[in-house]
């Protein structure tokens, strides 16, 4: 008999090519995904006059410095245009396939990935950005990487890795009315805090996840980096298959079948151990929203900041002040008393369809009473969301319609938060300065983010919702 | 890469815990080639004010501290982005040596490919330490890599590190000519692979896409 394995271990186990004496292994890569921040990797590969080891499994994509707005191909900012110009040149001097600006495929990688079908369960995946956890919601093992590794990556197609330990989220029951991915992933976080996933792989399981949507599993993957650990992943189930049939770099026809034959057996065994076991109910989590600058900083709705007199030492205590002193806010203050300045529905965490539909249907016959942005995860995102008439929701609530990029999440297309702004946001991290210096950022579902737009302030949902369906 | 063997210095400590990468860089130095040097953008907004003046409390800013190369950090040290740039901006400033409870994963990989240790303690001992550079800021803090060990004043702490890494660090070793060494098996597992995962391989020409 085998020892039982988890679904980490078989995908880790097929990608093997050497096992190192002190639990390092050399890896195959699968994708290989890079963008304008790549530019590290190739300036080392020039140094050293080498070559892309395998350009048809490497695919670029143009979104951390991609204007949003209407001219979108003329940026006014050199700095910005050259960063697109640099991925052009490298892409077609090494023969890669490049999503750039004006290709209808573009979008933030993470999206775009699955979207293509070039993110497949039990693949390989790397790219030189930590959300790229993304990826694991597909079964796939995907992990962000530097700029050595990158370039390593590059040379080569393999990687070394030291195998890090298993840890299960199991997520029982189902989510209310309002409770989406994000509201889950907060949650969690709250609980083990942002290390505490370090060193290990996160399987998600349970009927909750079960039941979540792909765009929801992403959510959910996406910020297993935020508790720190190295991928976050979900066995491929129906939902998967479904999501993946047809899409342009999947297998297509008998092919997909006998695809869909090999993927059914990434899961974990019976009786296979995990290293950590964390449970969850989906049925009592509320919607959370962070109120500091770290998303372990993260609440239910319905609750009060901190308060760093009733701390249970000084180093927390410390924190807490500091935090609240930067964010602006008072010691003990109810959530929903926090005033916003403006809106932002984006980023590879939350601006998939699913996203755009939950903000949609709180924002429909209402009006936002701060200005706000939103932008597609993908162009492909874009275009369906104007065939259903979001695009018309969103700007009848005032908010701006834009293109997509990875935009406002971290502000390097200039699209930012102004200093002292308080901004509710769809995106992953509210570390200080991150959309802007001097930026405040909350972080929450889109739902939550357009109900926030609609009271001016941080505000539940779910009073928002009576009458209204909405998909969680 | 440079290889670390020993290194006695000054140490900085930050007693930030979940201090990330964005705050070792910001993201608008991200643009700029190593080249440019990005030491001088080292926790840039921690250091300086919205104004550009140094905050003269920032312990980097502090005259003891200021040719520290070593610090000494909280838990969770550089969690966040994967920016190589944040260790860019350690090396080129002239840190060699991180010693914290925990670093983010991706960041302590970065590390060890530029040729930064980073050395793990436990969290009451990095505070003894702190304590320590308190109260004489300029004592000298010595690391010893193949000892795995902190000695400074009359106190000697033991840190860990992973010990792929800790080989590396030792012999400056890059991972690519440990990669180039393996060329047969890569070769071998790629012909394997193929054969027995052909859907991992994707299409030259995509299907046409039936969404918008």
């Amino acid at each position: 008999m085998n020892e039982p394995r988890t679904l980490f271990d078989k995908v880790w186990a097929a990608h093997e090519i050497v096992c190192g004496e002190n639990g390092d292994a050399l890896l195959w890569v699968d994708r290989h995904y890079v963008h304008e921040g790549s530019f590290h990797a190739f300036t080392r590969l020039d140094e050293r006059g080498e070559a892309v080891a395998e350009p048809s499994l490497t695919f670029a994509v143009a979104d951390h410095y991609v204007p949003t707005g209407r001219s979108r191909a003329s940026t006014s900012n050199p700095e910005i245009a050259r960063m697109v110009r640099t991925l052009e040149e490298n892409c077609a001097k090494h023969r890669i396939t490049l999503f750039g600006l004006g290709d209808p495929r573009q979008g933030i990688v993470h999206v775009v990935g699955p979207e293509q079908g070039l993110t497949l369960p039990g693949l390989l995946i790397v790219c030189g950005d930590s959300h790229t956890s993304t990826h694991g919601a597909m079964g796939a093992l995907a992990f962000g990487i530097g700029a050595s590794e990158v370039a390593h990556v590059l040379m080569t197609q393999t990687i070394w890795q030291r195998k890090p330990k298993r840890m299960r989220i199991s997520v029982a029951g189902r989510p209310g009315p309002g409770v989406a991915a994000k509201d889950i992933i907060l949650a969690l976080i709250a609980r083990i805090g942002t290390d505490g996933a370090t060193g290990h792989a996160i399987e998600f399981a349970g009927p909750a996840i079960g039941s979540l949507s792909m765009d929801g599993r992403l959510t959910l993957c996406n910020m297993a980096i935020e508790a720190g650990a190295r991928c976050g992943m979900v066995a491929p189930d129906e939902t998967t298959f479904r999501y993946l049939a047809g899409r342009p770099y999947a297998p297509q026809g008998a092919a997909f079948a006998r695809a869909v034959e090999d993927w059914s057996r990434l899961k974990t065994d019976d009786d296979a151990s995990f290293d950590r076991d964390v449970q969850l109910d989906a049925s009592e989590i509320v919607p959370f929203v962070t109120w500091g600058t770290s998303p372990e900083d993260a609440l239910p709705i319905d609750g009060c900041v901190p308060d760093p007199t009733s701390a249970t030492d000084e180093t927390r205590a410390s924190y807490l002040r500091s935090a609240l002193e930067y964010m602006g806010i008072a010691p003990g203050k109810r959530l929903t008393e926090i005033a916003i300045d403006r809106v932002f529905i984006g980023s590879c965490t939350n601006a998939r369809m699913e996203d755009l539909r939950a903000a949609a249907a709180v924002l429909a016959g209402r009006v936002s009473k701060v200005p706000g942005l939103v932008s597609p995860g993908s162009s492909q995102v874009k275009r369906q969301a104007e065939d259903e008439g979001l695009d018309r929701i969103f700007r009848a609530a005032g908010l701006e319609w834009a293109s997509s990029g990875c935009s406002m999440c971290a502000g390097m297309n200039g699209d930012v938060v102004a200093a002292g702004e308080r901004c509710a946001s769809t995106t992953n991290r509210n570390f200080r300065g991150r959309q802007g210096p001097g930026a405040r950022t909350h972080l929450m579902s889109p739902a939550m983010v357009a109900a926030a737009a609609v009271s001016g302030h941080l505000a539940d949902v779910r009073a928002l919702l009576a009458g209204r369906t909405q998909q969680s | 890469m440079q290889k670390f063997t020993t290194l006695t210095a000054t140490a900085c400590p930050i007693e930030i815990v979940n201090l990330n990468t964005d705050q070792l860089i910001p993201v608008r130095f991200l643009k700029l080639p190593r080249s440019a040097g990005l030491g001088k953008f080292l926790l840039h907004d921690l250091r300086y004010d919205a104004q550009g003046h140094e905050r003269p409390d920032f312990p980097l800013n502090r005259p003891a501290w200021r040719e520290a190369r070593i610090l000494i950090g909280g838990r969770n040290f550089a969690c966040g982005s994967s920016r190589e740039a944040a260790v860019y901006a350690l090396v080129d400033w002239g840190i060699r040596c991180v010693i914290a409870p925990s670093f983010g994963d991706i960041f302590a990989g970065n590390a060890v490919q530029n040729g930064l240790l980073t050395a793990v303690v436990r969290d009451e001992e990095a505070a003894v330490l702190m304590a320590a550079l308190g109260t004489e800021p300029s004592l000298p803090v010595s690391v010893d890599l193949a000892a795995q060990a902190i000695a400074f004043g009359r106190d000697t702490l033991r840190f860990s590190i992973d010990p792929v890494r800790h080989l590396r660090l030792l012999n400056g070793w890059e991972d690519i000519d440990l990669t180039r060494s393996r060329g047969s098996e890569i070769a071998a597992f790629k012909a394997m692979d193929r054969a027995r995962r052909p859907w991992a391989i994707p299409p030259v020409a995509p299907a046409p896409d039936p969404r918008p």
